[in-house]
């Protein structure tokens, strides 16, 4: 069997198009870059769409947290609390428990189902994390940048959305660049946790397994996975870049925060 | 464990509790705990000893030497830990076979790898197939610690990188005025004071730390989740003392506010030593 008809039957078997059956024997090169690169599939759309998500959630507990009014002020930082301060690994187990309770009371019977489940909980904590950085940006925000609004007679939502947030994403921007990179990495918790796979139809990091316990050799799939990752931290750095320099144009070049990428790990 | 346990079938509300809470398997539940918090005795330490070894090397005046400490701290970061997880405990285990292998059957001829099959003579495996069964627990928790550890070093070694360049140049200047050596300069002049700068990056390893330890999980350890999975499971009548419906959700529930309570107490210990180090310092956190 060639290359290409490999990639043909596996290149989009992750979501369920093309040959049904795993290989079982004789596992190519080909083979393995292809199915761990099409398991890449699920990490990406469970990034993406958290990222895009979380992002409104994450500016609104952000605002929360730095409210005056405590009704206001104390669920965003519980909120933040519970989220940043308990494991990612455990809320999967926690949500994916809760959702087949749920589903049993047949209210919203889908969330059991990984590419829903554990985009909420992917969604839920990649806010909070990011709250945090949009809490410590907003506390960063020049106080002469404010005055100077109010000086100008601007007042509200005119002053938060055209001096205040602004440079409160502009300050925040490079941890949330880590955030986005680290949110990535943690899609790779989905399919090892609660989460039941479909049809053997996984993320990247499942089908590095799959190869590593069928081979009983991890030192083929997991450096593939993890060039996979390398690119793909590659291109998240490069299209939030572009955003910093956006966020960074009206500043003279050496006041402009440099993206530096400082991860913080595993949540 | 109570006298009162005898028969659960005929006991209702708090005893019925209290005799389901102290069954021989929660003890190994909670037992777990213990092996968490043993984890986290042995694996700190060690991670910060690979951190400050990687971090020497990656400071090394000799190129080569330097490249090898930054590829280890650059290649851990830029890949989800989850798959080094994984891949250093098979890629552990497989390495010490393969050097045992070596020493213990150097005649042996047939390749180790064969197909999709490890092959290695009876006397290299580890631990022996005759041995008793803790000591492939210990062996399997071993290999655990010392994934934790590598993974961890990286991102330790990269806080205390930092750190060490964070140490005002005068000083060093200053030791090199006095005489003193390299040697000399680095273990009085800058160890000493690289901690103040560290503490920030290592407490968030810390918690970030804390909260990998359910992880055990996936390397095969019998930890707090395969517990919580396994006792919070539906019992049937027929098979156990004490049946119930499916409880996995409240054995969580407990987990996640085990851990919201060991990171909140962690951070407000670390708060702490943090304004008891920098007390003194001519930094903002000092000046207050």
């Amino acid at each position: 069997m060639s290359c290409w008809e490999t990639i043909t039957d596996y290149g989009l078997r992750s979501i369920g198009i093309g040959e049904r059956l795993l290989p079982k024997t004789d596992f190519t090169l080909c083979q393995q870059f292809t199915l761990i690169g099409s398991g890449l599939i699920w990490n990406i759309y469970f990034g993406v769409l958290a990222l895009l998500i979380g992002f409104f959630i994450a500016n609104a507990m952000a605002l929360g947290k730095a409210s005056a009014n405590p009704l206001l002020r104390k669920p965003a930082e519980l909120f933040i609390l519970v989220f940043r301060g308990s494991p990612l690994f455990i809320q999967f187990f926690l949500a994916y428990f809760i959702f087949l309770r749920m589903k049993q009371a047949g209210v919203l019977p889908f969330l059991t189902v990984a590419q829903w489940g554990a985009l909420v909980v992917l969604v839920l904590n990649t806010a909070a994390y990011s709250a945090e950085i949009f809490y410590g940006a907003y506390k960063s925000v020049p106080k002469g940048e404010v005055e100077a609004a109010d000086a100008y007679g601007l007042s509200g939502w005119a002053k938060f959305s055209r001096i205040i947030w602004p440079t409160q994403m502009r300050l925040a921007w490079p941890g949330y660049t880590n955030e986005a990179i680290f949110l990535f990495h943690a899609t790779t918790l989905v399919f090892f946790s609660g989460f039941p796979t479909w049809r053997q139809q996984g993320d990247a990091l499942y089908y590095a397994q799959y190869f590593a316990d069928k081979t009983f050799n991890p030192f083929i799939p997991y450096p593939i996975l993890a060039m996979y990752f390398v690119l793909l931290t590659l291109v998240i750095i490069a299209g939030f870049g572009i955003v910093n320099r956006y966020l960074n144009r009206h500043l003279a070049p050496e006041a402009r925060k440099k993206l530096r990428y400082r991860p913080q790990i595993i949540r | 464990m109570f006298e009162f346990c005898a028969d659960p079938s005929v006991l209702t509300g708090g005893k019925w509790l209290s005799c389901y809470l102290t069954t021989g398997k929660h003890f190994l539940f909670y037992q777990s705990f213990l092996v968490v918090l043993l984890l986290l005795a042995i694996t700190a330490p060690t991670a910060l000893a690979f951190g400050f070894g990687g971090a020497v090397l990656a400071r090394s005046r000799i190129r080569p030497v330097s490249w090898i400490g930054k590829v280890y701290i650059s290649a851990v970061r830029g890949v989800p830990d989850i798959a080094f997880f994984l891949f250093f405990v098979i890629a552990l285990d497989q390495g010490i076979e393969f050097l045992r292998h070596q020493v213990v059957c150097p005649d042996w001829t047939d390749p180790i790898r064969q197909g999709n099959d490890f092959i290695v003579c009876d006397a290299a495996k580890t631990p022996q197939n005759a041995s008793p069964q803790i000591f492939h627990d210990i062996y399997g928790f071993a290999l655990a610690i010392l994934t934790y550890a590598i993974v961890f070093g990286a991102f330790a070694a990269n806080v205390l990188f930092g750190a060490m360049r964070a140490v005002p140049k005068t000083q060093l200047e200053t030791a090199w005025a006095y005489g003193m050596t390299g040697r000399q300069t680095f273990w009085r002049i800058l160890v000493p004071q690289m901690w103040v700068y560290a503490l920030p990056g290592l407490s968030n390893l810390w918690m970030v730390l804390i909260k990998a330890t359910p992880l055990l999980f996936l390397l095969g350890i019998e930890d707090i989740v395969y517990w919580a999975r396994e006792l919070g499971g539906t019992k049937q009548a027929k098979f156990s003392d004490y049946p119930h419906g499916d409880w996995r959700i409240w054995y969580f529930l407990f987990l996640l506010v085990f851990y919201l309570a060991f990171t909140k107490f962690s951070e407000v210990f670390l708060d702490r030593v943090m304004k008891r180090l920098t007390h003194g310092q001519a930094t903002l956190g000092g000046a207050s």
